[in-house]
């Protein structure tokens, strides 16, 4: 196992790139540190699957240089990587048995068959398989193929890494939760790095250690869930994570205050004169409502009950923002007051997080 | 658009994989080529006899034709005897074409949506004649159509490959069709749509690469027989394959008109073929890939 | 898909049965009343029983010919079936050089069946074709009216430049509707060039290859123009096959009892066989379905 480094790494599908729109994926320095796991986190073709097949080496960028450890395997085809890779459809040997499924990786290295036999039985075991070793892989449901070809994935020690390309694709709802669990103990038991490919925001989060959010070709954020949810770096991971998303105003922001159609709203840090296309952005579970209390006006236009919490949709200067009102708060039709929260107003430039100077004895 | 970057990727996947692997690739494309050499080389030879006279045919040897000559085709495209051959041809595979698809259509529907008395030994029935081996319904048909007042007609040839190419039309057209959701076909009712008019208004479309490889597949089959519409026909309908094998026998044999009505056949089979090029994959797996 | 019971719809199928019964039931009722009959001329005829089907049953002339038959069908698919996989697999998968390959490929295919005994008739004399000529230049004694050998080897290469290309287009048709996934998987998988195709890509074919075989079966087994036109069934009756058989009886010397009692075995002997084909291939239908 080792850590993987993608240094300096860019792709285009067509041979002679002119301008940055041909590159399916951007310029990107990004390190896979070794045993955690990861989700790779952005909407349909925005590259991301690209990135993936780069890694597992079904793709040679055309810049850049992929490091596993100190080792450059840019070039390397993808059996001589070491890297397991568990696809959107389930891709297993139809007329194999499990076993004989399980097996063909170690057989195919020309593995001994002793430890052949006891490798895949153990591996049996972790994927809960073991009782079905000896049927044939085709009649299998979809949910019990995916574990198969994620086990001929683990059945060799020396594998790098796993990559998941939306792996829960085809399973049934009820299955993939179940799935989901498995996996995370097994990365907790075995610390393979995994990489998970999605575009679903609770598999993501739910699944990794880190999350690196893909828009465009560039990767835009990796952080923790937390540190996603808390301060995006980028509009799109506020309004892609998060249900609703984050709130996005534009703003005109001048040292500790910015300014929406002439209402002032405080911020927490100090910023110097912007120009561009500025933003603020406010996720929806920290502004707070009151009927005729401080704050901006605005107009309630829908309240939408959905079991934990209330979403409230608000008219605020002819744009649509919403709150999100815990359980236990009360909340009504007649309230036209909404405070930010100054600490969790993040301030934007071209859809960039910019940091600002923070005011002394906020800082902590 | 997603697709498209998908589709995209794999593309350059292959390609780079084939770059990499460079001598298997040749490996490939060298037999593709010594195939497609041992298919072309037969037709050539013929074609290359087409150009010649017969005095050059049977006095010289040579890889291409000396004194190039198009007599022979002059000779077929003048003489209504030989000539009509080719009409003849045409209107009968024209009329069996329609036939086979129009009755097949909705027999394909009845087959892949509904289950009914037989349904399973009547499919199977009709697929078994496509087994039937022509030779053994030669001399009934020629009977039959004698009785009826059919024989030498078009339609007696167009009636008699119905044999093979309906139940061949209806296993297509069946294949296709299960690939078209029924969900399909209960929204139309819903929406009010009759059958004949959902059928043809809604159905039909969906399927029209299907109709296209049943029509193709049709067309192949009764433009390649010989046995039945030469036992069914004398004059007015004769096909050119006839013609062919009884000028051969009767005019001392010319080669050079031989090899050039040989052409002249070859030719509509390779405008269908370069209409459909894009379907024949699928159409050969009769739609069940 | 879940079909509905629904007994109208033999409406749809009654015009495919009212043409079929046209063209298949009657023509074999009138075979299997032949086949039951004796005549003297002046349409006149007798009952007479089983007497023919023992004559072909016993007939030497028929058994050698039906031996030629099954080993005729048995080369060819022998030879077709692997040779157009090989060809399936060497097709390119992209670019304008597929539709260049499909085209030249499926021409034979549509070329009518006398024309390419004609063909071969010409490509493979001694004295005026490339083949033979080329042949006989090399110093191989080679001459297909004469020697039952070369006869047998002329018809077969002639049914392999007429159909392998029909197997070859239904493998190619399986080979690629295989998802990527599959070939990726196996590269790192590490399986030998050898292993994808024994464990993907044929499995995959399965189903369309034993349509080509069936296929390939039934129209090999009744085959009759190509080598009509080529050999008509000699040197000798080195090259007379089933049909060619049939057809010098029942039209030849007019002799229709023995004719149609031959007919009706010929036709449950395909029958037979076909319907193995077909029951496997619904099975296998079935399991894919799940």
């Amino acid at each position: 196992m080792a850590r993987i480094h993608l240094s300096n790494l860019a792709h285009s599908y067509s041979g002679t790139p002119r301008s940055e729109a041909d590159y399916a994926l951007k310029r990107l320095d990004l390190v896979w540190d070794d045993g955690s796991a990861y989700a790779l986190l952005g909407p349909s073709g925005c590259g991301k699957t690209t990135l993936l097949n780069i890694i597992s080496g079904l793709i040679i960028p055309s810049e850049g240089q992929i490091l596993f450890g100190e080792e450059d395997v840019t070039q390397l085809p993808t059996a001589a990587r070491n890297i397991a890779q568990v696809f959107q459809f389930p891709v297993v040997y139809d007329t194999m048995t499990v076993r004989e499924n399980l097996a063909f990786p170690l057989v195919n290295r020309g593995a001994d068959r002793d430890y052949v036999r006891r490798r895949v039985e153990q591996i049996a075991d972790m994927i809960g398989m073991a009782d079905v070793l000896d049927r044939a892989a085709r009649r299998l449901t979809a949910d019990a193929k995916q574990k198969i070809s994620l086990g001929r994935g683990m059945v060799r020690e020396d594998v790098n890494a796993i990559l998941f390309d939306e792996p829960l694709t085809v399973i049934d709802p009820h299955m993939k939760w179940e799935l989901r669990t498995q996996l995370k103990a097994l990365h907790r038991e075995f610390g393979h790095t995994m990489i998970y490919v999605t575009h679903d925001q609770t598999e993501a989060l739910t699944f990794a250690d880190k999350v690196v959010v893909m828009y465009d070709g560039q990767v835009v954020q990796t952080g923790t869930p937390a540190e996603l949810f808390e301060r995006p770096a980028h509009t799109f991971v506020g309004y892609f994570i998060g249900s609703p998303g984050m709130n996005v105003i534009p703003a005109r922001v001048e040292g500790t205050s910015a300014h929406v159609e002439g209402v002032e709203i405080p911020l927490d840090a100090s910023y110097p004169a912007l120009s561009g296309k500025v933003e603020i952005g406010v996720r929806p579970e920290f502004l707070t409502l009151s009927k005729d209390g401080p704050g901006l006006p605005v107009r309630v236009r829908r309240i939408e009950d959905v079991g934990r919490h209330r979403i409230v949709r608000l008219e605020f200067f002819g744009r649509e923002i919403n709150v999100v009102v815990p359980e236990g708060r009360p909340v009504s039709q007649e309230m036209n007051r909404v405070v930010f929260d100054p600490a969790r107003v993040g301030v934007y430039v071209e859809d960039r997080l910019v940091e600002g100077r923070m005011l002394q004895g906020r800082a902590a | 658009m997603a697709q498209a970057a998908v589709v995209r990727a794999q593309g350059a996947t292959l390609a780079r994989t084939s770059a990499a692997a460079g001598p298997r690739v040749k490996t490939s494309a060298v037999v593709m080529t010594l195939y497609l050499v041992f298919l072309l080389l037969p037709i050539y030879w013929l074609f290359n006899m087409s150009l010649k006279d017969n005095s050059e045919i049977l006095s010289s040897f040579s890889l291409w034709p000396q004194e190039p000559t198009l007599d022979n085709y002059r000779t077929i495209l003048t003489d209504a005897s030989w000539y009509m051959g080719y009409v003849n041809s045409m209107i009968y595979v024209v009329m069996n074409t329609v036939i086979s698809v129009t009755v097949a259509l909705p027999a394909a529907y009845a087959f892949s949506r509904y289950r009914f008395m037989g349904d399973k030994h009547l499919f199977f029935w009709l697929l078994t004649n496509r087994m039937a081996p022509p030779a053994v319904f030669a001399l009934p048909f020629f009977q039959l159509y004698s009785a009826v007042g059919l024989f030498d007609t078009h339609i007696a040839v167009a009636l008699a490959h119905c044999l093979f190419n309906v139940p061949l039309a209806v296993w297509i057209l069946e294949g296709f069709m299960r690939g078209v959701p029924k969900e399909i076909d209960e929204t139309a009712y819903i929406d009010g749509y009759s059958f004949p008019r959902f059928f043809v208004k809604i159905f039909m479309p969906l399927i029209a690469s299907g109709i296209g490889v049943a029509a193709f597949f049709a067309f192949m089959f009764s433009w390649v027989e010989l046995l039945l519409s030469r036992t069914l026909t004398s004059v007015d309908a004769k096909p050119i394959a006839a013609t062919m094998t009884r000028t051969v026998s009767a005019s001392g044999l010319d080669w050079g008109v031989l090899a050039a009505a040989g052409i002249l056949t070859i030719v509509p089979g390779a405008l269908v073929i370069w209409f459909v090029r894009n379907y024949i994959a699928k159409g050969f797996a009769l739609g069940r890939v | 898909m879940d079909k509905t019971v629904n007994q109208k719809a033999w409406f749809l199928v009654l015009p495919v049965l009212v043409l079929v019964a046209f063209s298949a039931v009657i023509p074999l009722m009138t075979v299997v009343n032949y086949s039951f009959q004796d005549t003297f001329g002046q349409n006149v005829f007798f009952w007479a029983g089983f007497e023919w089907f023992e004559q072909v049953l016993a007939s030497e002339r028929i058994r050698d010919a039906l031996g030629r038959q099954i080993l005729f069908s048995a080369i060819i698919l022998a030879i077709e079936v692997p040779l157009g996989i090989l060809v399936a697999l060497c097709m390119p998968r992209k670019g304008i050089w597929v539709s260049v390959c499909l085209v030249l490929m499926a021409l034979p295919l549509l070329i009518p069946w006398n024309v390419v005994g004609t063909i071969w008739q010409v490509f493979a004399r001694v004295d005026i074709g490339l083949l033979g000529r080329t042949l006989s230049e090399l110093g191989i004694d080679y001459n297909y009216t004469q020697d039952a050998l070369d006869a047998w080897i002329t018809i077969i290469v002639m049914d392999v430049w007429h159909w392998t290309s029909l197997v070859a287009l239904l493998a190619y048709a399986g080979l690629v509707s295989i998802p990527s996934a599959y070939y990726q998987a196996a590269k790192i998988d590490q399986a030998s060039r050898w292993k994808v195709f024994r464990y993907i890509e044929l499995p995959k074919m399965q189903g369309v290859l034993l349509i080509a075989i069936l296929l390939r079966f039934m129209d090999s087994f009744m085959i009759y123009t190509e080598p009509f036109v080529l050999t008509g069934g000699g040197p000798g009756n080195a090259t007379t096959f089933l049909s060619i058989d049939l057809v010098k009886t029942a039209i030849g010397q007019f002799d229709l009892g023995p004719a149609a009692a031959f007919s009706l075995i010929y036709f449950l002997v395909i029958l037979l066989i076909s319907w193995v084909f077909y029951t496997v291939m619904v099975n296998l239908d079935k399991k894919e379905g799940v």
